[in-house]
């Protein structure tokens, strides 16, 4: 089966708007209406045949060739299939996703995973601010699915994290999993400052033994616990590396007691 | 008919439709893993009296584990879905997750789903954890030598067979007992199949009723050696001692595979070892849905 292919014909004069180049809302366009298909943000119009050659195939495996930074919302609200980004992204990709596949080979721009539902997000490269959290006046982030970023990831990473499961696989910026509510954040090299801070529940796995946490989490000893098994047996399937760190006996930090204080923070003994 | 000296009966052993699961019990060792599963499966022989009948399917290795630990496969069978969400509830909370290093598991899938770590997780004391990775839903419960994990629930199967059955019977006590053992030896390598009673095996054969009104079982005059001649027998005059196998499985299938399998070592034996006879309880056809005809499980 041919994938639907968008090749981009040049960096585009203004930033665009994806969210409509996903498999549940191309099912049954023709080439023609595809290209009719604004992806403009600004007063000038900008339609798919004007910044993309199209090439006909099925709408469920989506490939975008030569993407670059301009390109927002891409795999917006996606429930099946599968998108294939070639290049870097802008902002909010994979945004709302509620299942399907969306593998991004480059790097994505801010709020990657906001609002995510379900489904896998993956992306080669490093991924912006915010990843996974929510937009203003949204209560959570992401609320399932999993994210693996293969780079490093900016401030905030899984910002009121609500579910699912993020792995990044460098570092990740100061406050990754800030006022997370529950689900699973791992990075796998160094987090920045104060990772988990006031976060309620949840559970942050840290790579690196020198992190530097807010003095309001609370030592809880070194463990080797059967969850952690299990959560690599998991992991392992996207990442043998990111596996590796929960086979062995981790010490817990439970916190943030400026919160709740039902979170965990776990880090090499 | 006769098969190698062994007189089988045209009989059928009547079986009822049973609600059913399965867990998985890990632990550190296969020893702690079978420990936690022989004490839930304890004091689980017979719906009448138990309100459950529950055995060990089968030891797992690690590889076959969720945990990459030893485990137990362990079936668990009620007459109605509440009756079983009670027991599971009540023998995982106190026999397994008091077992040390225990961990415990959905042994069967399916839409339909009793409550597992959902029932229990409140004896965590509101510092349980819930996990959702994979498409598992587990509970983290702290306890005295860490975490007892319990996965959030466990698969319920309405397509439960109990009462499959095999009467073995012998020139001797010994002679029976060696039969029935055989018999249990080899159906115990039947999967998805347990044999509830001690070892596998009942000595005390139950007739429906009694001259006592409070009781809705008594024992099977009609079987008992002992009372041959007072009472209306069963028995030949060569059979010296009646032994039975009650077999539940997940499917009639289960319990014919098991049936077939048990009769093939009684019958393996002969009545070279003693073995006179081979029968099965049934009440008339009338109560249960699943016949298991002996003629149609010979080797």
């Amino acid at each position: 089966m041919k994938p639907l292919v968008l090749a981009l014909r040049q960096r585009p004069d203004q930033r665009l708007d994806l969210s409509a180049l996903v498999p549940n809302r191309l099912a049954g366009k023709s080439v023609a209406e595809i290209e009719h298909t604004d992806l403009s943000t600004s007063r000038h119009r900008v339609d798919v045949g004007d910044v993309f050659r199209v090439r006909a195939g099925s709408a469920e495996q989506i490939r975008f060739e030569g993407a670059c930074d301009r390109l927002d919302l891409i795999g917006h609200g996606m429930t099946r299939g599968e998108i294939i980004v070639e290049g870097d992204v802008g902002a909010k990709a994979g945004r709302l996703m509620n299942g399907g596949r969306l593998v991004i080979h480059g790097d994505a721009g801010p709020w990657a995973a906001s609002g995510m539902q379900a489904g896998h997000l993956e992306i080669t490269g490093s991924v912006g601010d915010r990843l996974g959290g929510p937009l203003a006046g949204e209560t959570a982030g992401m609320r399932g699915g999993v994210v693996l970023v293969g780079g490093d990831a900016g401030e905030r990473a899984g910002d009121r994290l609500r579910r699912g499961t993020i792995i990044i696989q460098g570092v990740a910026g100061p406050y990754a999993g800030s006022r997370m509510l529950a689900g699973t954040l791992i990075v796998r090299r160094a987090a920045g400052v104060l990772p988990g801070y006031l976060m309620r529940r949840g559970t942050i796995i840290c790579g690196a033994p020198d992190t530097v946490l807010s003095p309001t989490f609370v030592d809880c000893g070194i463990h080797h616990l059967i969850a952690m098994r299990l959560l690599a047996a998991f992991v392992r399937s996207y990442n043998k590396q990111a596996a590796s760190i929960l086979d062995r006996p981790l010490r817990r930090f439970a916190g943030d007691m400026a919160a709740l204080g039902k979170g965990e923070i776990f880090c090499p003994a | 008919m006769t098969v190698k000296g062994v007189r089988v009966d045209d009989t059928f052993a009547e079986a009822f439709g049973m609600r059913a699961t399965a867990l998985i019990i890990t632990a550190d060792t296969a020893a702690w893993a079978m420990q936690a599963a022989l004490t839930m499966t304890g004091y689980a022989t017979s719906v009448i009296g138990c309100g459950a009948e529950a055995g060990v399917d089968r030891g797992l290795t690690p590889k076959e584990t969720p945990d990459g630990r030893f485990g137990v496969r362990v079936l668990l069978f009620a007459v109605s879905t509440s009756e079983l969400q009670k027991q599971l509830q009540g023998r995982v909370g106190q026999c397994v997750l008091t077992s040390p290093g225990s961990a415990c598991y959905a042994g069967l899938d399916g839409a339909e789903r009793l409550k597992l770590g959902n029932a229990i997780r409140y004896f965590g004391d509101g510092w349980q954890i819930s996990k959702r990775f994979g498409g598992r839903h587990y509970w983290r419960i702290p306890v005295m030598d860490g975490e007892f994990l319990c996965e959030a629930t466990t698969g319920l199967s309405k397509g439960g067979v109990g009462g499959g059955n095999l009467l073995i019977m012998g020139k001797s006590a010994s002679a029976t007992l060696q039969a029935t053992e055989a018999a249990v030896k080899a159906i115990r390598a039947v999967p998805d199949v347990i044999m509830p009673f001690p070892g596998g095996i009942a000595r005390s054969g139950s007739k429906v009723g009694s001259k006592y009104k409070t009781l809705r079982a008594s024992t099977n005059d009609a079987y008992c050696p002992t009372l041959r001649g007072a009472a209306t027998t069963a028995l030949d005059p060569d059979v010296a001692s009646v032994l039975e196998i009650v077999i539940d499985g997940l499917s009639p299938d289960a319990v014919a595979t098991a049936m077939r399998a048990g009769l093939a070592a009684v019958l393996r034996r002969g009545a070279a070892h003693g073995v006179v006879r081979v029968s099965a309880g049934n009440y008339g056809g009338k109560l249960g849905p699943h016949h298991f005809h002996l003629k149609e499980l010979l080797p």
